[in-house]
């Protein structure tokens, strides 16, 4: 690759396995061969937002074991009632696999990017932001369900206070990352139609996936925790 | 330009107008310089607010306006000012984004655009700040800890609009934080210049690309709590807010957990004392290193400190919550992790004293902050040992012995590493030297007049005078000898404060009238010294990245003119350069 220049600075041929992760780290100008800056800081930035996510959901478990009330039982509280028939956590298990759908389109479009096919890349990613934006106006529609139902973020008539609480606040904090997301998709999906990774090459799309992968990760994490428990 | 390799191919953006070249900015030197400057005029806006409160303790009534809301709101600011706004933003915004680029021979940071944001963010986390001191109410009163209940209940001062100005601004810093500390971590890890490994890297830069990790690990916490406060306070959440009854009413809280709390806020609160002490570390390091011309002893075991240190922080949180309650193995837990970061701590002590032992040492203003900075630290950090434990703690908890530890270890000892580094730094900030004389005097009398300050301190902590509180005459246990001590404090400390007029002074009358200081006057071997302009211009380096060939501290080294060699030497060039024995 690059020049060796050190006494110290390791081989020039590529090693594998620990030897390989030692030459990295104690190599030259970087750590990760050939991880483009973007995509380095974007995977520290989802580290560092994992902790954010962490902290909202183990603050959610905290009050709800140390509330006095009832917590409500969320399969009634997210059930639909659809042609007579009551199904619990319906409207839950679509938005969760709308989501999921929307990372494998997403995993495509990374896909076709690397193969420089513009046209593919653009409509895939297009795809997953139009998913996303569903999602989120599912997100939506169960927010007024809920809120029509006098559930609030100081109360509700099913049981304990910090059920709103927790549920408008970390359903809201994930609904705000998946609207950034799909804005954040179109802006690169159109970047890309146009033409302006044309020289600079397609990782941008592949640092949107990371961004998208994660966020739908972390829904996984809410579902289960708080949706399911 | 997306690698380091394309840095030489692609044309610099040159700014030309003077917005872009000094306000809107993205070059990374420039931005530290707004970082730094902001964070100053914070930190002396805080430094009045100690004053003031020192007037109270030591002579209480003698300011008419000092009443007991005014006494906590100063307090609270002065805290939260200090170790926020003040040394995490000149740490790590300041010193960071100077000293990253060229100490690891990067053009800028990664994403200067992003780093530019940064600062911009870090203006308005401040301006929200300051808001706070006009509003209805006046700024919060709640303590720098903000705990619940007592943050957002009735009573407290600044309950109406402060403490949402405060959290308001604390997310705004978090954000900002983060922006600038994505850029260094990957300035570090992707974008040195050639030869320069990670084992090649100043201890400065190791300090600041540890704390920075920290910072981005932490700050979450932080983040998390000051949302769930903010909705508590204003949409009426409960999830710090348990049911009680304040001012005889029964308030609309019910079934919150005020101890989720503390756990969120030291979780964050404590990694936030090792952001602010790892640049210190590691900058004291490299001074020690450059003015007793020797190497730093024992670098490596100095880097892995670093990296220790860093992550033991992260499960020691709790040690600040001994009298909060909690499991009695939970706190035999948390009291031997906090006695094992003493080990790392040890370790670096040791070296920077070894690093002095037969060294060829210049009595420098630098150095001495530096030696300053060790005393100062040990002392600080011995009391720590006292407080890590249970049964030591809880007798000594919210008593002024807490106050002196924490003032020696985190607030005097990483302050006397600030001055010292830019006393070091200065001449290739500037390009001038700052005035010996007055950094002398500045330097005797902050030392001095810290100790003064706070070594009293810790006997009124044994004689159990508790802190926080707004007027300790009242009280039959804190005896006559407490309120002189008090008096004798308030001297001093209004004695160092006026005293930081003359680096003030320094600072400004160097910068345009200074001596001529020449790229490399303290005859460094790391990166920064090394450009080809002082102060280096934008884009550091000219046509060509430098090329690292050795680590930076080849000090004293026999046979070559100068008895130091620049990391970008090669041993074809020493070798021509050699003397003929």
């Amino acid at each position: 690759m690059s020049t060796v220049t050190g006494s110290s600075t390791g081989s020039s041929k590529e090693s594998k396995g620990w030897q390989g992760v030692s030459d990295d780290w104690g190599g030259e100008i970087e750590a990760f061969r050939d991880v483009p800056w973007g995509k380095a800081m974007m995977w520290i930035f989802l580290l560092s937002d994992t902790f954010i996510f962490s902290c909202f959901l183990v603050s959610y478990m905290t009050v709800r074991m140390s509330t006095t009330v009832d917590w409500p039982l969320t399969s009634e509280v997210f059930a639909l009632t659809v042609n007579g028939v009551h199904v619990p956590l319906l409207l839950i298990a679509i938005m969760t696999f709308i989501l999921i759908t929307s990372s494998g389109t997403m995993a495509m479009a990374v896909n076709y990017g690397y193969r420089r096919d513009k046209k593919k890349t653009f409509w895939l990613m297009l795809v997953t932001a139009i998913l996303g934006a569903s999602f989120v106006g599912m997100q939506a529609f169960e927010w007024s369900k809920l809120i029509e139902e006098g559930v609030r973020p100081w109360g509700n008539p099913m049981g304990a206070a910090q059920f709103g609480a927790a549920f408008f606040m970390i359903t809201g904090f994930h609904g705000l990352h998946v609207s950034i997301g799909v804005i954040y998709l179109l802006v690169v999906a159109f970047k890309v139609k146009r033409g302006d990774y044309d020289d600079t090459g397609f990782e941008i799309v592949e640092i949107t996936g990371l961004y998208w992968h994660f966020v739908d990760l972390v829904w996984v994490f809410i579902f289960a925790f708080f949706y399911l428990w | 330009m997306a690698y380091v390799h394309d840095a030489e191919k692609e044309a610099l953006h040159q700014p030309h107008s003077f917005w872009s070249k000094y306000v809107w900015s993205q070059d990374h030197k420039v931005i530290a310089i707004q970082y730094s400057l902001i964070a100053i005029f914070a930190g002396i806006i805080a430094l009045v607010l100690s004053a003031m409160m020192r007037m109270q303790i030591g002579f209480p009534g003698s300011l008419e306006f000092m009443d007991a809301n005014t006494y906590y709101q100063a307090m609270t600011m002065h805290g939260m000012i200090m170790v926020i706004y003040l040394l995490t933003a000149l740490f790590l915004g300041g010193f960071g984004n100077y000293m990253i680029p060229l100490m690891v021979g990067a053009r800028d940071m990664v994403f200067p655009f992003v780093n530019m944001l940064s600062v911009w963010f870090y203006f308005l986390s401040v301006i929200i700040l300051l808001a706070s001191f006009f509003v209805p109410g006046g700024p919060t009163g709640a303590g720098w800890t903000l705990y619940p209940p007592q943050a957002i209940t009735a009573g407290t001062p600044g309950m109406e609009w402060g403490i949402i100005l405060m959290l308001v601004s604390l997310l705004v810093f978090i954000i900002a934080a983060t922006m600038g500390g994505l850029n260094y971590v990957t300035t570090v890890i992707q974008a040195r210049t050639y030869g320069m490994t990670l084992l090649r890297m100043p201890l400065t830069v190791w300090g600041i690309f540890m704390a920075t990790i920290l910072a981005l690990l932490a700050f979450p916490a932080l983040f998390v709590s000051g949302v769930m406060m903010l909705l508590d306070r204003t949409i009426g959440t409960s999830f710090f807010m348990p049911e009680m009854i304040s001012m005889g009413q029964q308030t609309d809280y019910d079934g919150g957990s005020p101890i989720l709390f503390q756990h969120l806020f030291w979780f964050f609160g404590h990694p936030e004392v090792y952001i602010v002490a790892l640049p210190a570390f590691g900058m004291i390091s490299d001074i020690l290193s450059v003015h007793s011309r020797k190497k730093v002893f024992g670098y490596k075991m100095m880097v892995w400190a670093i990296v220790a240190i860093g992550v033991l922080s992260f499960i020691v949180w709790a040690h600040h919550m001994y009298v909060s309650g909690m499991n009695p193995y939970f706190g035999f837990f948390f009291a031997t992790t906090t006695l094992i970061i003493a080990v790392p701590t040890a370790i670096k002590v040791y070296n920077w004293v070894l690093t002095l032992w037969k060294g060829d040492i210049h009595m420098t203003v630098p150095l001495l902050f530096a030696v300053a900075f060790i005393f100062t630290f040990l002392a600080g950090g011995l009391t720590g040992l006292f407080l890590g434990n249970v049964i030591v703690d809880i007798p000594l908890s919210d008593t002024y012995f807490v106050v002196a530890h924490f003032h020696m270890v985190m607030g005097v000892a990483p302050v006397l590493v600030v001055f010292g580094s830019i006393y070091h730094w200065f001449p290739k900030i500037t390009g001038r030297m700052m005035n010996d004389k007055i950094g002398m005097w500045h330097f005797w009398i902050t030392f001095l007049g810290t100790y003064a300050i706070y070594f009293p301190m810790h006997y009124l902590g044994i004689l159990g005078m508790p802190r926080r509180y707004y007027d300790s005459t009242a009280y039959e246990f804190i005896p006559q000898s407490a309120h002189d001590l008090n008096a004798f404090i308030t001297i001093a400390a209004l004695i160092v404060g006026a005293a930081q007029v003359l680096f003030i002074y320094n600072m400004i009358h160097s910068a345009f009238k200074g001596k001529e200081s020449g790229p490399n006057p303290w005859n460094a071997a790391s990166l920064e010294w090394q450009t080809p302009q002082t102060p280096p211009v934008h884009g550091n380096w000219g046509e060509k990245l430098p090329v690292v060939h050795r680590w930076p501290y080849d000090y004293s080294v026999p046979g070559v003119k100068e008895d130091f060699v620049p990391q970008n030497v090669s041993e074809q060039e020493l070798e021509a350069n050699k003397v003929k024995l």
